[in-house]
This record gives structure tokens, sequence and C-alpha cells, in this order.
């Protein structure tokens, strides 16, 4: 597994919250995030690395992005 | 009770490349800037002998498949601020130890806890595994000084409780070089003494200690009872400022005055910066200069006047240093520091002819707010173009300094 940096599309919320909405691969396939349920501060066991990690939906399948202070990155096979 | 992250700046390292997990690994300084020496290492490193300290290339020749890596001081910030966080949700009162160590005073947090403290210990042992993927060792006492030796007692990701009833127990017969203040040179008085243990400086009589250690006997004596009451200072306490300093080892030597005097006019603006920063004015300016050889001697003066201007601290640092220096020695490294500080605020003494010096003072703010608005490199004395190796800002956003605990 490596840690992949992204482009995410991100609301940022009134209340300082931010959440991620969609995001692009390095090949350039974009995905849309169907739903985050949870935030948490986490580290990355698989890739390294740590942050605020979402757990999203993503065409059915649950992922995590880490929010890396201001990088976003994915755990990528 | 007293948190200490684990080989820290190794474990952030290793956390952000997991590759390495299973090697030897050891954060060192830069050896080019010759910082080359041993920051931390992780525990595969300590077992194969090497020692936090020690130069590159004799921890290189101890374990050739050594993985060296360079310190990300920004990034150790920022972990050491996540674990602050996160002791923060047990108590206000948080003193930090350096960067990697804290002390917590818990005693209002124990009473809505069931498990007491060992329980607290327990959670932020979690928290900081889940949260930010690194360990730490907690030591849980009632005293600074037994929370810090239960700290190291136990590692890594550990619990050590050490109470009134079992001390005598689990801290006595330690080694007296683990407790705290007990360094290279008082271990060598202690054990030619007959004392070998923590348990061994709290028997022996407080006279046979401080005819061997002056008052530092007594309060060893004191610390190895458990009899430290030092309080934990809640997280927004500043300690008050006696000196402010900065030294530097720079990437070449030092051969001559020219280049002294560039290193110490580096500093002095470095100095001259944060104390009008803080609003203090300095009487007293000390200069640290180490040779090649190592050895190093200091030098101080009292000035005419107070300041806060890096022209007066550095000219008066190349007087210091020109009726000192044995002409033609290379040197290592420089420092330069102010004390007798007071705030600029509560009077001083003006000077009969003030035009030039208020004049300078305004140029050198003026160069302040340059610096604040475009960096530091936007303005800079001519005499700076020489070797800019001599001459990096040592006021660096991600300095880490020193803590002592005697304050």
């Amino acid at each position: 597994m490596v840690r992949e940096y992204l482009r995410v599309m991100a609301v940022f919320h009134e209340d300082g919250s931010i959440l991620p909405v969609s995001f692009k691969l390095p090949d350039g396939r974009g995905f849309a995030v169907q739903r985050v349920s949870d935030r948490r501060p986490a580290p990355s066991l698989k890739a390294g690395g740590q942050g605020m990690r979402y757990t999203c939906t993503v065409l059915g399948k649950r992922i995590y992005l880490f929010l890396d202070e201001n990088k976003w990155f994915m755990e990528m096979p | 009770m007293h948190c200490d992250l684990n080989s820290f700046y190794a474990s952030v390292e290793i956390l952000y490349r997991p590759e390495l997990k299973e090697l030897p690994v050891a954060v060192c300084g830069e050896i080019e800037q010759r910082h080359g020496i041993v920051l931390a290492k992780n525990i595969l490193a300590k077992r194969a002998g090497i020692i936090t300290g020690e130069a590159v290339w004799q921890a290189r020749q101890k374990c050739p498949p050594l993985v060296v890596l360079s310190p990300s001081y920004g990034l150790y910030l920022r972990f050491s601020k996540m674990a602050r966080e996160i002791y923060s949700r047990h108590t206000p009162y948080i003193e930090s130890f350096g960067i990697d160590e804290c002390w917590l005073d818990v005693t209002c947090a124990v009473k809505s806890v069931p498990g007491g403290a060992n329980q607290i210990a327990q959670d932020i042992l979690n928290s900081i595994r889940k949260e930010l993927g690194i360990t730490v060792s907690v030591g849980v006492s009632w005293n600074k000084v037994f929370a810090k030796l239960g700290s190291d007692l136990k590692k890594p990701d550990a619990v050590t409780v050490i109470t009134k009833d079992d001390f005598r127990r689990l801290v006595w017969p330690l080694p007296a070089k683990d407790l705290l203040y007990v360094g290279r040179a008082t271990w060598r008085r202690l054990q030619d003494a007959g004392i070998c243990t923590i348990g061994g400086i709290a028997n022996a009589p407080l006279s046979t200690l401080r005819s061997m250690l002056g008052k530092w006997g007594e309060t060893l004596h004191m610390f190895a009872n458990g009899m430290d009451a030092s309080p934990v200072m809640p997280k927004d306490w500043e300690e008050e400022v006696k000196g402010v300093g900065n030294s530097i080892t720079t990437p070449r030597d030092i051969c001559s005055e020219a280049d002294a005097k560039q290193v110490f006019y580096a500093l002095a603006e470095s100095v001259a910066e944060r104390m009008r920063k803080k609003g203090f004015l300095g009487t007293t300016l000390q200069i640290w200069v180490r040779d090649t050889q190592l050895g190093s001697f200091t030098r101080q003066c009292v000035l005419q006047r107070p300041t806060c201007l890096a022209s007066e601290m550095a000219s008066c640092a190349m007087d210091l240093f020109r009726r000192h220096w044995s002409r033609g020695r290379p040197l290592r490294s420089l420092g330069l520091c102010m004390s007798g500080l007071y705030a600029a605020g509560d009077g001083r003494q003006l000077s009969l002819f003030p035009l030039a010096e208020d004049k300078a003072e305004a140029l050198e703010r003026s160069i302040d707010v340059i610096r604040q608005r475009f960096g530091h490199a936007a303005i800079k004395r001519a005499l700076m173009l020489g070797d800019t190796a001599l001459s990096p800002n040592p006021d660096k956003e991600d300095s880490i300094h020193g803590v002592a605990f005697m304050r």
C-alpha cells in the first residue's frame, strides 16, 4: 500500500468542519463521495502517515480519505 | 503523571515511512551543517548500541545497516501539539518538558474517573496510539520526579504507577544515575562514596550528601525520598525570561575576525529581534566561543546603556571577541546571549545624546516590520552577502529549545 496524494473537492462548513465531496485519482478518473460516515484523527496503518481520517462510501465501497494538515491522501495498492 | 512519547522523532518518521519499520533507524542532524549527531533512534537501533548524542560516523560504525534520516522539526512540533491536545482532555495543568515530554496534574480529574489516575493514563495511552499512531509511556506518582522515573521504567506503550507504599520497592533499587539531575559527574562522585542506588541517596546522611554535592545533595536527598513538591504549571503559564540568546555551529570553520563578525551580526539580529518582539531591553552581553577541538569559553560585559539593538550587541560582542580569541585558532560555534533584562516600558536612563541611538532603534524596528511582511531575507546587511553559510537566520519558526527542570 502506498500513500497517494489526491486532488479533492471539499465543502467548508460554517462551523469550520470540512467534508470531502469528490476526488480525482492520478490517472484522471473522478469519483463522488456518496456518504461520510465517520471523521476522526487516525494514522494510516497501511500506507503510513497521519491525519483527519474520513470514512467515505464511494461506489458503494468503504474507503478512507485522510486530510494530512492541508493535503489529502488515500491508501492505494 | 509524566508522559514521554517513545523514540519521538524516529517514531514519527517511521509512521510516515512504514517500510522502515523493521530496520534500525536514527534521526540525525545535518552532516553538511556539522550538526551530525544522533538525535533519536528506534528500538532496533538502540539494540544495536546506538546512543543519542553520538556522532553519525560512530553510529554507522556500530551498525552499518543503520538508516539515517534528517529531522523534520515542523512535523514533530505538529505531533507534539496534537499530543498536548489529547492531554488537555483530562486536565488544564500540562507542563511541557521538551518537545516529547509533559507533566500532567490530574488530581482533580481523578475524582470523577472510576479507575483513577491509572485509568486516565490508559486512556491517554490508547488515544495517542489510535489517533497519532505513535506510542507513549506514562509514569503515575504523587510527585513529578517519581512520575518521570516511572515513565522511564516500562517502555514503550506502558503505564507504571509508583505509590507512597511501593516506591521503596520500585525506585530505591534503581541505579542512582536514573534519578533526575544525577548527571555523569554527580554519578561518579556518588559511586566514589559507595552510593550506587537511589535508595542509597535516600538513606545517606544529609551531611554526607551536603559535603559531597553542596545544596544539590539536599535536593537529591529530597528527590530520592519522594519529597519533591514542585507543582505542575498550567499550560498557558510562561516562565519569567531571564535571558535571550542564540548560538550556532557554522557549516564551515570560522577562521578570521571577518567571519566571526558576520556570525555575531547574524546572532545579534536574531536576539535583538526577539527582544524587541517581547519588549525587553538588556544590560549584560555574553559571548560563547567553541573551537574545533570542542574547547569553549564564555565572556561577558555590562553595556553602557540597556539596549535591544543588534548593531550595539554585535559591536560589543566583537570587542569581547577580539580581546579573548587566540588569533588563528579555528572556531566551530559562536553564541550570543543578553541578560539583565527588563521591560522596555519600565523606563530607562536616557543618554545625553539620544539622537543617534533613537534613529538606530527606529531603523531596526523598520527592518523588523519589513521582515514580518516580506520574510527574513527581504532585507539584510551588506555584511551578510559575504559567505551565506555563515549567516543563516537562527531564529527559525521550527526551532526546538531545551528545557530545564530547575528554573
